[in-house]
């Protein structure tokens, strides 16, 4: 079995389907956008109940390539094309889920949430609770999500805030290659559903290949870089952003701490109040809109528990709230930076 | 007497069996929903109820042409839903009234009645939204190859909803093996369907749009129903895809809670009242020679079942607080954070 569990009813698998699932991949590069493939293609492999589908997932291998070889290796019987129909295709995918199967959906931009929303809001979170416990709904939902690449406002949204209002629903936003890979295995395996947030300005990055077996047990953040002077927590394309912000920082003597929340639902508080303890002063930074963003969730929580750990106001760095713009120049101002980062963390380290 | 005894103890071919096995279930949910708008009358069902007496032939026809495993959908008008698939009155009525032993431990009410055991996998109210559920549970049947099927029942409303369309299309390019059984009673809530609607068979007419098949019905007559219903299910699980039946039928209570359904005629009441599905089931049963005593002995039945659940339920403990906070993840918990 795999180096974590996700809690009962996971899928317990042999260790020797594991061996054979997972070609060693030590010293390698990858991208994020094959280990999307490579951590949905190992599970697959491992349980035959795993079927994708999504628009232009098949033989096409997702507009962002992010199920490339997918349909190759496993056939149209677990790659499944759909039309443009996200109601159908999240649908479906919860009646198959309640009904013995593992599926994998994909909605194209986390903006088409908006199309199937009623079922992130009011269908699958609900269904085990206001049943009395009587079906599970062992789902993943996986999007593109984020801003960026300026594909303006309909297409590059960070939405991890909107699944973040709605009780029921794990919440998931890797940043590295690896973690995608080792998240990916925990939100497949899963008996609850999981909304996989795969950021697009990560895509193309590079990281460390995950090795075999690799499961990333959902709700325990990652310190991306131990600090003493200021905790900085990110998420998704927030992660790179506050590393650099950090290298920068210890230019002129400043130790950022930097957490990878990696999900938002579980939320990893325990490291976040630890880290807050040992650095005493606190930066969220977040793509999605400060109106709403996951940030005020996380030092509301500071504020109730952590009040006498601060030494400084807590600073959020959030986007404008306004629609995301199309222009770089103007995409720039809106969501978060390097130089506002910096900016903020200096100030609040002055304070 | 049960209809068993019925059966060993007198010469009462099985097709009779089987039409007075529907009758009494049928009976049973008229008298359930008698009692949940009473109850609901004198404060003891609290929210809302959206009764289905009127509609009973469509659950219990299409209920017994269905297995044991196959999968069932409803709406918040799905009392009779679930009975048909197995729930008692009992745990129905307990549900309704806030009660520990009802069917979804008073965190569903009566919108949303489930009976997963018995292949009764929620009543949702949402308009449409669980078509697509049920082209999903019809799929997974298909990729497990199990020969199950699964069948989405659904008011007139319905079909002017996009997830509605997103289901036909699916079902139909997948060949899933659903049914989909509209309950076309001719409002959608207090508005003629035919007033905000295309075409004059609001499910029938979308279907050749799909290349489904599709066929529209006597909703009142359980055997009827029940007769249109294997069929489809044949098709399915000869791997030939989905079916539409539109079964017409009517509600004798209005839209829901008191509504007292004044938009409709009162001829066109009355000549629906004249059609009632349990009045067409004991004529049948009389012209197949079944003794008119034995019909009545069914309806004591039905009406000492639910009597005994009305008492059972008010009787039952009310819903367990500890249980606001459970069974919202798969280990039975709530935490969302550490």
């Amino acid at each position: 079995m795999a180096d974590v569990s996700t809690g009962p009813g996971t899928s317990t698998i042999p260790a020797s389907n594991q061996a054979a699932a997972n070609p060693g991949t030590a010293g390698k590069l990858i991208t994020y956008r094959e280990a999307v493939s490579e951590g949905i293609a190992r599970q697959m492999r491992l349980d035959p109940s795993v079927v994708c589908l999504g628009e232009d997932i098949g033989a096409a291998g997702g507009v962002f390539k992010t199920a490339a070889g997918l349909f190759d290796e496993f056939g149209p019987k677990r790659v499944w094309d759909t039309p443009i129909s996200e109601q159908a295709i999240v649908g479906a995918a919860m009646g198959a889920a309640m009904t013995g199967m593992r599926p994998v959906a994909e909605i194209m931009f986390s903006d088409f949430l908006a199309c199937c929303w009623d079922y992130l809001a009011n269908e699958i979170p609900k269904v085990r609770y206001m049943t009395g416990g009587q079906v599970t709904v062992p789902l993943v939902i996986r999007t593109a999500n984020g801003g960026g690449l300026g594909f303006g406002a309909q297409h590059s949204q960070a939405t991890e805030n909107w699944a973040f209002t709605v009780p029921g629903l794990k919440i998931v936003a890797p940043s590295t290659p690896a973690d995608v890979i080792g998240l990916m295995a925990a939100a497949i395996r899963s008996d609850d559903p999981v909304v996989f947030f795969e950021h697009k300005g990560l895509l193309a990055s590079k990281g460390p290949a995950a090795p075999a077996d690799h499961v990333v047990p959902l709700g325990k953040a990652a310190i991306a870089r131990p600090g003493a002077d200021i905790t900085l927590v990110a998420l998704a394309s927030t992660v790179p952003i506050c590393l650099a912000a950090a290298d920068r920082l210890a230019e002129s003597g400043v130790s950022a701490e930097v957490i990878d929340l990696r999900c938002l639902i579980p939320l990893d508080m325990a490291t976040v109040l630890e880290s807050l303890g040992r650095t005493t002063r606190l930066v969220v930074v977040e793509e999605n809109p400060y109106q709403g963003g996951w940030g005020g969730t996380v030092v509301s929580i500071v504020a109730d528990e952590g009040f006498e750990l601060l030494d400084a106001p807590i600073r959020r760095v959030a986007a404008a709230c306004v629609p995301l713009p199309f222009a770089d120049i103007l995409e720039d101002e809106v969501i978060p930076t390097v130089d506002k980062v910096v900016d903020v963390v200096r100030r609040t380290c002055d304070y | 007497m049960t209809a068993d005894s019925v059966r060993r103890s007198t010469t009462i071919d099985s097709a009779v069996t089987d039409v007075l096995g529907m009758y009494e279930q049928m009976a049973v949910i008229r008298r359930t929903e008698k009692a949940a708008y009473d109850l609901f009358m004198t404060g003891l069902v609290k929210g809302t109820t959206h009764l289905a007496a009127g509609h009973e032939a469509v659950a219990v026809g299409a209920s017994a042409a269905l297995r044991p495993d196959d999968y069932v959908f409803a709406t918040y008008r799905g009392h009779h839903h679930a009975m048909a698939r197995g729930a008692t009155a009992e745990e129905c009525l307990a549900e309704l009234m806030s009660k520990s032993t009802g069917l979804c431990r008073g965190k569903g009410g009566s919108m949303h009645l489930t009976k997963a055991s018995a292949g009764m996998l929620g009543s949702y109210a949402i308009v449409g939204a669980h078509l697509p559920m049920a082209v999903g549970a019809g799929w997974s049947a298909q990729l497990r190859g199990s020969s199950q099927v699964a069948v989405a029942f659904f008011g007139d409303g319905a079909t002017n909803i996009g997830a509605f369309h997103e289901a036909l299309n699916l079902a139909a390019v997948w060949k899933v093996p659903v049914i989909f059984v509209c309950e076309n009673n001719l409002y959608m809530e207090y508005t003629a369907i035919g007033s905000v609607t295309a075409v004059p068979n609001p499910a029938a007419d979308r279907a050749p749009s799909y290349g489904i098949p599709a066929e529209i019905i006597d909703g009142n007559d359980v055997v009827v129903v029940r007769d249109a219903m294997a069929v489809a299910v044949r098709r399915a699980r000869d791997g030939d895809g989905p079916t539409i039946i539109e079964a017409q039928t009517y509600r004798h209570y209005g839209h829901s809670r008191a509504d007292p359904a004044k938009y409709r005629p009162a001829e066109e009441v009355e000549k629906w009242l004249a059609h009632d599905p349990l009045d067409l089931a004991r004529t049948r049963l009389q012209d197949m020679g079944l003794p008119p005593a034995l019909i009545d002995e069914a309806d004591e039945r039905a009406a000492h079942v639910v009597a005994q659940a009305i008492e059972a339920a008010k009787a039952a403990p009310p819903a367990d607080p500890a249980d606001a906070l459970t069974d919202v993840w798969a280990d039975g918990g709530a935490q969302w954070r550490t």
